[in-house]
């Protein structure tokens, strides 16, 4: 158990000290950022003193364990772009990503197994093996071109939801919402489809194949035989055993749906923390860049590590073999 | 999908084209519409982007051949004033749409093929070395190969194109950008060719074959690159072309992001991106027509991929 356990954390931990090591680097190649600080005016003696000052006179390594230390406090220096600091950026965006990210998942959890069950429960008629085509085309179309023909047919032709932003958003102190307003909860519509479209496939084909392993069971027919209702063998006793692969994936794909949304939010210009990352790359804001690495590469390992934990903690074999998969 | 089975007696010895026309493949590509479909589009979209400027009206990104007075004209209209005609339309610069298709889907296919040799290389590589040395390079290789299965591999080209244009001076962004868009792609995905190179060689690395080249005093680079890389190759090919899929689209998304292809050399992504501007003014065809393009390519590639994995590699399924 213990070794199992210190060899994920170490793992994680390389992770992240690789990550921080390229976003490290990122800072310390490309420009001076002291000429980026002082004016033009600035002496010579001026610019020592601020790279004292920025402890940019220490040794590399020094300089390495500062900016390890800076970022463990979520202080990643002001943004090149915008001349705020970084961390207010990511905070104020936050709340626009989440929202986002946790209603398409939702969205995707419960329209992917609604219709497993229904795909599994009648194979073969029309409906089933519409939806099944449908998904195999869904799961080849790139999620920007599915975004984008959304806005085409739902925002420009039909004028029924709005094209891009986030609507009106309320400011409760801390969080900024929008899913009190009407037009707010209106705009979230098409991201969060065009986010979730792609899970939903997923585990609508996993819900699907689970189940039809499932009804084959000998305890599904001695449910049957028992003379229990359809509506208890198919979702009490069939449906509760397709979960456990179910979560697993959800759990995985938590991280993908973050990713992801990065081109949702640029597809429909929302505010979100993926659409700021994008105008760094494209405009080489480093600071903007490297807090974005070091977070998303946190969200992923800390996933990743927890997964590992519950297979863990699920599955007795991994105890059996000390960890080795 | 199915193993052929013949009943005639094969001739003493068929020719190559005969025996190649009575394959398993052959027979499987023969008996799915859709597969037959998907070869037409795919090899259509191939030989269009291949001819683009023999077969295109015009050289899209040349400023002497278009003409601003032909501006939005709509799809399949000959222009009042240039008689030029547009199958699909024209553009803001009175480009012609169809034209720009062809030229785009040259540079999304170059973009595809090249960065998805670059992983089949790189992953082959380092899959033999793993597989054949063993050891501390097995250990570090699949150890990196697993830290980054653990993030989807566009957050992974992304991330990669930012850091390496990143270290780029500013003025080499847009002229370099093909060849950075090619790398991150391809360091995206070498994964899965590492780890299916890697599982292939040491199955093969104790059979007898190898054995017998080992006894006979062979060097190790001629038993690993002779004989034991072309008895890996064949899960490569298959992965190869699934991954080709992957990679248009993962440039087609950066490019549409507005990191990848600059406007000057659009691929498919970017006319998308520079159409979805127009959408909302009524010039529809500026946008929808990349776009089916980039549906279409991705779709028969993808098909095509899938039916060579079921036929070349029936353990898959």
């Amino acid at each position: 158990m213990l070794a199992f356990l210190i060899q994920r954390v170490l793992q994680a931990v390389f992770v992240m000290v690789v990550v921080a090591l390229i976003a490290f680097s990122l800072f310390h190649y490309v420009g001076d950022p002291v000429l980026n600080m002082v004016g033009q005016e600035a002496t010579e003696a001026d610019r020592a003193a601020l790279r004292a000052r920025l402890g940019l006179d220490q040794p590399l390594p020094i300089q390495f364990f500062q900016f390890i230390a800076n970022a463990a406090q979520f202080e990643f220096g002001i943004s090149y772009r915008s001349a705020r600091p970084v961390t207010d950026l990511i905070v104020e965006r936050l709340p626009a990503t989440l929202e986002l990210a946790i209603i398409s998942a939702i969205f995707a959890v419960v329209m992917g197994i609604v219709l497993g069950i229904y795909t599994a429960l009648n194979r073969g008629n029309w409906l089933s093996n519409f939806i099944m085509t449908a998904s195999l085309i869904g799961v080849s179309l790139p999620t920007f071109l599915i975004g984008v023909l959304l806005i085409y047919v739902f925002a420009v032709e039909l004028g029924w939801l709005p094209a891009f932003g986030r609507g009106e958003v309320i400011d409760l102190g801390w969080w900024n919402t929008g899913l009190l307003t009407r037009s707010g909860l209106a705009s979230l519509i098409l991201p969060a489809i065009t986010l979730g479209l792609f899970q939903l496939t997923l585990i609508m084909r996993l819900v699907r194949a689970e189940m039809l392993e499932v009804l084959r069971a000998d305890y599904i027919k001695f449910a049957r035989a028992r003379g229990l209702s359809k509506r208890v063998v198919n979702l009490r006793h069939a449906l509760k055993n397709t979960l456990i692969p179910v979560i697993t994936i959800i759990g995985l794909q938590l991280g993908t749906i973050i990713a992801f949304a990065i081109i949702t939010e640029t597809v429909f210009q929302w505010p979100g923390v993926g659409a700021l990352f994008i105008t760094a790359v494209r405009f080489v804001d480093i600071p903007v860049m490297a807090a974005y690495l070091m977070m998303i590469a946190l969200v992923f390992v800390v996933i990743n590590l927890i997964v590992d934990l519950l297979y863990y903690a699920v599955d007795p074999r991994l105890r059996v073999q000390g960890g080795a998969k | 999908m199915s193993e052929s089975h013949h009943a005639v007696t094969p001739p003493p010895r068929p020719g190559k084209l005969r025996s190649f026309l009575d394959s398993d493949i052959v027979y499987s590509w023969k008996r799915q519409p859709v597969v037959i479909l998907a070869t037409l589009v795919t090899l259509v979209m191939f030989l269009g982007a291949l001819f683009a400027p023999w077969i295109a009206p015009q050289n899209p990104f040349d400023p002497r051949q278009l003409d601003l007075i032909d501006a939005f004209t709509p799809p399949l209209t000959t222009s009042d004033f240039t008689g030029n005609f547009y199958l699909l339309g024209s553009d803001s610069q009175g480009r012609d749409v169809f034209s720009a298709i062809l030229y785009g889907s040259r540079i999304s296919l170059l973009v595809g093929f090249a960065a998805v040799l670059f992983a089949l290389v790189l992953g082959t590589a380092l899959g033999l070395m793993a597989g054949f040395r063993g050891g501390w390079r097995d250990a570090l290789i699949m150890r990196i190969a697993d830290v980054q299965l653990t993030f989807p591999s566009i957050l992974m080209a992304l991330l990669i194109f930012g850091v390496i244009r990143g270290f780029l001076p500013r003025s080499m962004h847009a002229e370099v950008a093909i060849i950075v868009l090619i790398v991150a792609i391809g360091l995206s995905d070498w994964v899965q060719y590492a780890r299916a190179v890697r599982g292939a060689t040491l199955v093969e690395k104790g059979k007898e074959y190898v054995q017998a080249a080992r006894v006979i005093g062979l060097p190790a680079r001629n038993i690993l690159f002779q004989h034991i890389l072309p008895n890996v190759m064949r899960p490569v090919l298959v992965i190869g072309t699934i991954g080709l899929a992957l990679a248009i689209i993962a440039e087609a998304t950066l490019s549409f992001l507005g990191v990848g292809m600059p406007a000057t050399q659009p691929s498919l992504g970017t006319l998308i991106r520079v159409g979805q501007d127009y959408m909302f003014s009524g010039e529809w065809w500026i946008l929808l027509f990349p776009g089916l393009a980039l549906l279409m390519l991705a779709l028969s590639v993808n098909l095509l991929g899938d039916w060579l994995r079921d036929v070349l590699n029936p353990k898959l399924r």
